[in-house]
């Protein structure tokens, strides 16, 4: 095959940036992606992945830390001669030039001849499943296929490493799909070293190898999906990465690797100590997934009360009120006839199991 | 009538709302035009004789075609000075911060805010024998004998182009801003040099504004007539001086009016070849 794998490793090391007005946009990140890797920045709007992401590219020279590919240290190149590729979120490809010529774009940059350039352009083209498209301008396309041509056009130039920057954001949802879909399998065919900054959670959890999970400019986690969804080390990412519950309570006692909290809504539950060593009497906020709740007989659990309930296809979401005033989520799949649960019912409620439910120092 | 009646009110226009100012150039502009060219076709001062003579003599004749080429020569050059110094300083407005870009509009638009005449005058004592620039190479030593600026090709290009400066730079300045400014990253990281990004992106798509800057600034150049008069002087002469001489001191009404509709004619001429590029850059790269 033509495109053979050819990811280089991408380490980011101790990288903090201060922009000249002061803000500082990202401090001491570090990342050590392996070649071939696909990775999600993930985190919310203004937490610093474009300025990361712009640095890594070239165009910002950060304040501290170093970016090395493969094994080069790239500070002192210029974006054009570090071999990123990048696909922008509003794609921006040059509108005064033909698809075909917006593809071959970097391999004239490149002083390639012009015969090997249409070819070069008409075989990615064909990769993106655009050939019919050379001649047309970029504003005769529409929004995914613009897409296909920025993509096309990055990776003409054989880059070690692409970086796309909220690729889908501006895509439908059936559409968004697609193009996942899409850039996974290209990512598979070259085996580049890819880096896609998100802030939508289910993009980062199905298309990437890692994650890593940003807040204010702090890396708050880098692992797999699983660890970051089931696993997650601080609070941020309990609370950013799918929905979750937040119950107050006070530590009973604890060990590494469980802890015996008093919930505020009232009930004694082991939980997990996500974070690192919690202290006895202190004040801790339990995350427990609304799935990993379940409604339990007896005077186990902690009680409340049924408000609502959204049937939302395969489960069913109820709001309960628990003794303290404040509400829960509890989602239940719907297997056979799940029985109705009339507003105003009286309920008790567990976590599915003690690994479940992780607890965080609570933050002042 | 009608096929979808529904969209009416948004596709139509209420063109009573031009009549004023249809009206207003119909009085103030067309109707003297027309007044220009009937007096035009006639071979007498008087106005009596109907006939081609008025332009027949200005096109037969060396001294009247040298005014006109000289003056449209006049026009490329202050256009291109324009072009060459107004380019640079729209880019470094599209480039630097908030404060910078409004010390640069300000330091644009202060040729506009002051009167043509004060600002030809203080080129005068710019360029004087005892000028400014004559009295520092002096100084300086570098020259013993006064170079002569005034009253040279030289003074006057250098005069309208900084009193024409604000027609080429704001257009260009408007043109620069509507550039995304993720082509010129997306551009670099593409492999392209800063060099490569300018021919083959900024300036490319830069080009309406380009066109229209020229357009303003050749046709404002070519009928300056103040500045071209005190800083010319007498020795050089150019359309706008001729024809006020043929109107005003020599009374010679019907070559006057000749020589405005040839004049006319031969800004159209320039004007249209800047339009036609201007259509061809819009659809630049296209095929
Ligand atoms: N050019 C800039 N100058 C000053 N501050 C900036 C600049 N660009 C971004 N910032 C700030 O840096 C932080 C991170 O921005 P950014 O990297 O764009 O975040 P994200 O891409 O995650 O939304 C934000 O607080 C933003 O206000
Ligand atoms: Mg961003």
């Amino acid at each position: 095959m033509a495109d053979a794998p050819s990811g280089r490793s991408l380490v980011v090391d101790a990288v903090t940036h201060r922009y000249p007005s002061g803000a500082l946009a990202v401090e001491n990140i570090n990342l050590d992606i392996k070649g071939g890797e696909i990775i999600a920045l993930l985190g919310p709007s203004g937490c610093g992945k474009t300025t990361l992401l712009r640095i890594i590219a070239g165009f910002i020279a950060q304040t501290q830390g170093r970016i090395i590919i493969g094994d080069d240290i790239v500070d002192t190149l210029p974006p054009n001669r570090r071999a990123v590729g990048i696909v922008f979120q509003n794609y921006a490809l040059f509108p005064h030039l033909s698809i075909s010529e917006n593809v071959a774009y970097g391999l004239a940059a490149r002083g390639i001849d012009k015969a090997t350039r249409q070819r070069e352009a008409q075989r990615l083209l064909e990769l993106v499943q655009l050939p019919a498209m050379a001649e047309r301008l970029p504003r005769q396309l529409s929004g995914g296929q613009q897409q296909r041509v920025a993509l096309a056009r990055a990776l003409a130039i054989k880059p070690s490493i692409l970086l796309l920057d909220e690729p889908f954001a501006a895509l439908d949802k059936n559409l968004r799909l697609d193009m996942q879909i899409e850039v996974k399998r290209l990512q598979r065919v070259s085996g580049i070293t890819t880096l896609i900054v998100t802030h939508d959670q289910e993009e980062a959890l199905s298309m990437a190898d890692r994650v890593a999970v940003l807040s204010h400019g702090k890396l708050e986690q880098f692992g797999s999906p699983s660890d970051v969804y089931d696993r997650p080390q601080t609070l941020f990412v309990n609370t950013f990465v799918g929905s979750t519950n937040r119950m107050p309570g006070v530590v009973v006692s604890a060990d590494r690797t469980a802890a015996k909290v008093r919930l505020d809504a009232g009930a004694e539950i082991i939980a997990r100590p996500a974070g690192g060593a919690l202290a006895e009497g202190g004040r801790v906020t339990v995350c427990i997934r609304p799935e990993h709740l379940q409604f339990v007989g007896g005077e186990t659990g902690f009680a409340g009360v049924v408000g609502m309930s959204l049937p939302l296809g395969a489960t069913v979401v109820h709001e309960v009120t628990t003794a303290d005033g404040s509400g829960v989520k509890v989602s239940q799949a719907r297997i056979g006839e799940t029985r109705a649960l009339e507003n105003g019912a009286a309920v008790r409620l567990a976590p599915l199991a003690p690994s479940l439910a992780n607890a965080f120092p609570a933050t002042l | 009538m009608g096929a979808a009646p529904a969209s009416r009110d948004v596709t139509t226009y209420g063109m009573g709302l031009a009549v004023p100012l249809a009206l207003f150039f119909l009085v103030f502009f067309v109707a003297p035009l027309l007044q220009l060219l009937w007096l035009s076709l006639h071979n007498d001062t008087a106005g009596l004789h109907w006939g081609l003579g008025q332009y027949l003599h200005f096109l037969t004749d060396p001294f009247s075609l040298g005014v006109l080429g000289s003056t449209l020569l006049l026009g490329a050059e202050v256009t291109a000075v324009c072009l060459v110094l107004g380019f640079p300083i729209a880019w470094l407005y599209q480039r630097v911060g908030p404060r910078l870009q409004t010390i640069i509009i300000l330091i644009v638009l202060l040729p506009l805010l002051t009167s043509v005449v004060v600002r030809t005058f203080a080129w005068i004592v710019i360029l004087g024998r005892q000028g400014i620039i004559n009295a520092t190479l002096q100084s300086l030593g570098i020259i013993d004998t006064p170079l002569k600026l005034l009253y040279t090709q030289f003074g006057v290009v250098l005069a309208l182009a900084q009193v024409q400066m604000p027609l080429m730079t704001l257009p260009l300045i408007t043109a620069l801003g509507r550039i995304d400014p993720n082509l010129d990253d997306a551009s670099c990281s593409l492999g392209a040099g800063s060099w490569r990004t300018f021919f083959r992106i900024v300036l490319p798509l830069s080009l309406p504004g380009v066109i229209a800057g020229c357009t303003l600034t050749y046709a404002a150049a070519i009928t300056a007539f103040i500045t071209q008069s005190l800083i010319g002087g007498g020795q050089m002469l150019f359309m706008p001086m001729y024809l006020y001489q043929q109107a005003s001191t020599l009374q010679n009404w019907p070559f006057a009016s000749a020589i405005s509709i040839i004049f006319l004619l031969a800004v159209l001429a320039v004007v249209s070849v800047f339009t036609t590029l201007g259509r061809m850059s819009r659809g630049y790269g296209g095929a």
